[in-house]
């Protein structure tokens, strides 16, 4: 992936004149020219596969756990268990969880084992709020939609998701950011992501232009990402924009 | 499932053969990563829950508060590392600097919404029976915001533990991950067993953090959210 990496610690000369990649060489904190040769053999690629493992562990994990929380609505006692088991996943530290799923049989270095990891991490954060979300419908509501004569299935979809979802947006939007910081870890497991230039830049005798870039672009992801959904959320409820 | 029990094997050696830390390396090793992010998190403790309390308690900078915390979440461990190490290089400094620069956001927006949150009628009925207002933050809205304000805290705790582990990426040495970062040493086996060492001490002090949190909440709030279940794990306000 690297160009550098291939060749250890010593920045070659790609044939250029000898003022060209001084700034490489010096290994100076920001090296646009760097930037702007790797641009679209590392970093662009990088980013375009961060945003694809994103996408695939959050969208994953938003049916996983909306299935969950609807369960959980409807049968009380099913909360707690999620609950727990959610949490546990949670609270395990990332770098911990990559490796132990490593050793699970089939997964390996694999894409399978970044993405279970990463999606085990949205669980507890999207069930809880959809679940707040739905249980925060208030009952004159949904006595209302009985007595217009709803069916539980068209309450569920008519009624009670409209009304939660900004609680269910603001669960998206969570997990979306958390996946995107953890995604970098990722690339321990699976040799895809942000993680990739940021990991080869530190090998790579801490090459600074490197990590500043590719750290750089995983928080404007996040923030971008969650800009967007904000977006989106205005759009779903448009009932909610005058308040 | 080959490797997990070998994982306990490699976890569960004496450290007399070589290429076999054992119990006594791995035991000193998790007790390192401990000490590392307890520095981290004892000095955001110390930032930023006087600042949050404070901000909440006069009703300001609300903006600044939950801003903080949103970009926060934005901020990816490796990212925050990584660039740490491009300014100071790798070293404890660094590790340190990116754990409070972690930590201090989350603590700072739940001890913000737990004080700002609480009962406008319970404060001012604090103030009528003449409580000053130091006193008022530290009799009502404390005792009051102390589930928020302990959410905050485990969850920086959480990620603290999780970047103390990270940091060892960035080249770091001394903790856990030396051992989970070398697995042409240690084989997969003994990278899974410094993985379930890191998982159990992260989970130990989550239990930990709960019951002092429990310890500390006023008997009358327990009682009152006594029927909503007794398990409660809040990460930060539901609907953030």
């Amino acid at each position: 992936m690297n160009i550098f990496a291939a060749t250890g610690p010593v920045i070659p000369n790609f044939g250029g004149g000898a003022s060209s990649f001084s700034c490489e060489r010096a290994n100076r904190l920001f090296c646009s020219s760097w930037v702007s040769q790797n641009w679209s053999s590392v970093l662009w690629p990088a980013l375009r596969q961060h945003v694809i493992l994103t996408l695939i562990a959050v969208s994953i994990g938003f049916v996983i756990s909306t299935t969950l929380a609807l369960i959980a609505y409807w049968r009380r006692w099913f909360e707690r268990p999620v609950l727990i088991v959610t949490s546990i996943l949670y609270t395990i530290p990332s770098l911990a969880l990559f490796e132990l799923l490593q050793g699970v049989p089939g997964f390996g270095l694999s894409a399978t084992t970044a993405e279970v990891a990463l999606v085990s991490y949205t669980l507890l954060i999207m069930f809880r709020n959809t679940l707040t979300g739905l249980r925060e419908v208030p009952d004159e509501v949904r006595e209302a939609a009985d007595g217009m004569g709803l069916g539980p299935g068209q309450r569920l979809l008519r009624v009670e998701l409209p009304l939660a979802l900004p609680a269910v947006i603001a669960g998206v939007r969570i997990a979306t950011v958390t996946v995107i910081s953890l995604a970098t870890v990722a690339s321990l497991v699976d040799d895809q992501g942000l993680g990739v230039p940021i990991l080869s830049a530190i090998s790579d005798n801490v090459f600074k232009t490197e990590l500043i870039s590719a750290g750089a672009l995983a928080v404007l992801l996040a923030l971008v990402a969650d800009g967007l959904l904000v977006g989106l959320q205005r759009r779903l409820t448009p009932w909610a924009r005058s308040a | 499932m080959n490797n997990f029990t070998e994982a306990l094997k490699f976890i569960g050696r004496d450290g007399s053969i070589p290429g076999y830390p054992g119990l006594p390396t791995l035991l000193h090793l998790t007790l390192e990563t401990l000490k590392i992010s307890a520095i981290g998190i004892g000095i955001s403790l110390l930032v930023a829950i006087p600042i949050g309390l404070w901000l909440g308690h006069i009703h300001r900078g609300s903006f600044v508060a939950i801003n903080l915390g949103n970009i926060w979440r934005a901020l990816p461990s490796l990212a925050v590392l990584a660039i740490g190490v491009a300014f100071l290089g790798v070293g404890l400094r660094n590790v340190e600097l990116a754990l409070i620069v972690l930590a201090i956001p989350p603590m700072i927006t739940n001890a913000y919404v737990a004080v700002d949150g609480v009962d406008r009628e319970i404060v001012d009925a604090a103030r009528g029976m003449g409580l000053t207002g130091w006193q008022i933050l530290r009799q009502v809205e404390v005792p009051m915001g102390i589930p928020l304000i302990f959410a905050g805290i485990r969850t920086a705790s959480l990620f603290v533990i999780s970047t103390t582990t990270i940091a060892s990426l960035t080249g770091y040495s001394g903790t856990l991950g030396d051992i989970i970062n070398n697995e042409a040493s240690y084989h997969l086996y003994g990278v899974i067993g410094a993985a379930i060492c890191i998982a159990a001490l992260a989970l130990i002090i989550e239990f930990v953090l709960a019951g002092v949190q429990r310890l500390l909440t006023p008997r009358g709030l327990i009682l009152a959210n006594e029927d909503e279940g007794a398990f409660e794990f809040e990460l930060e306000p539901a609907v953030a």
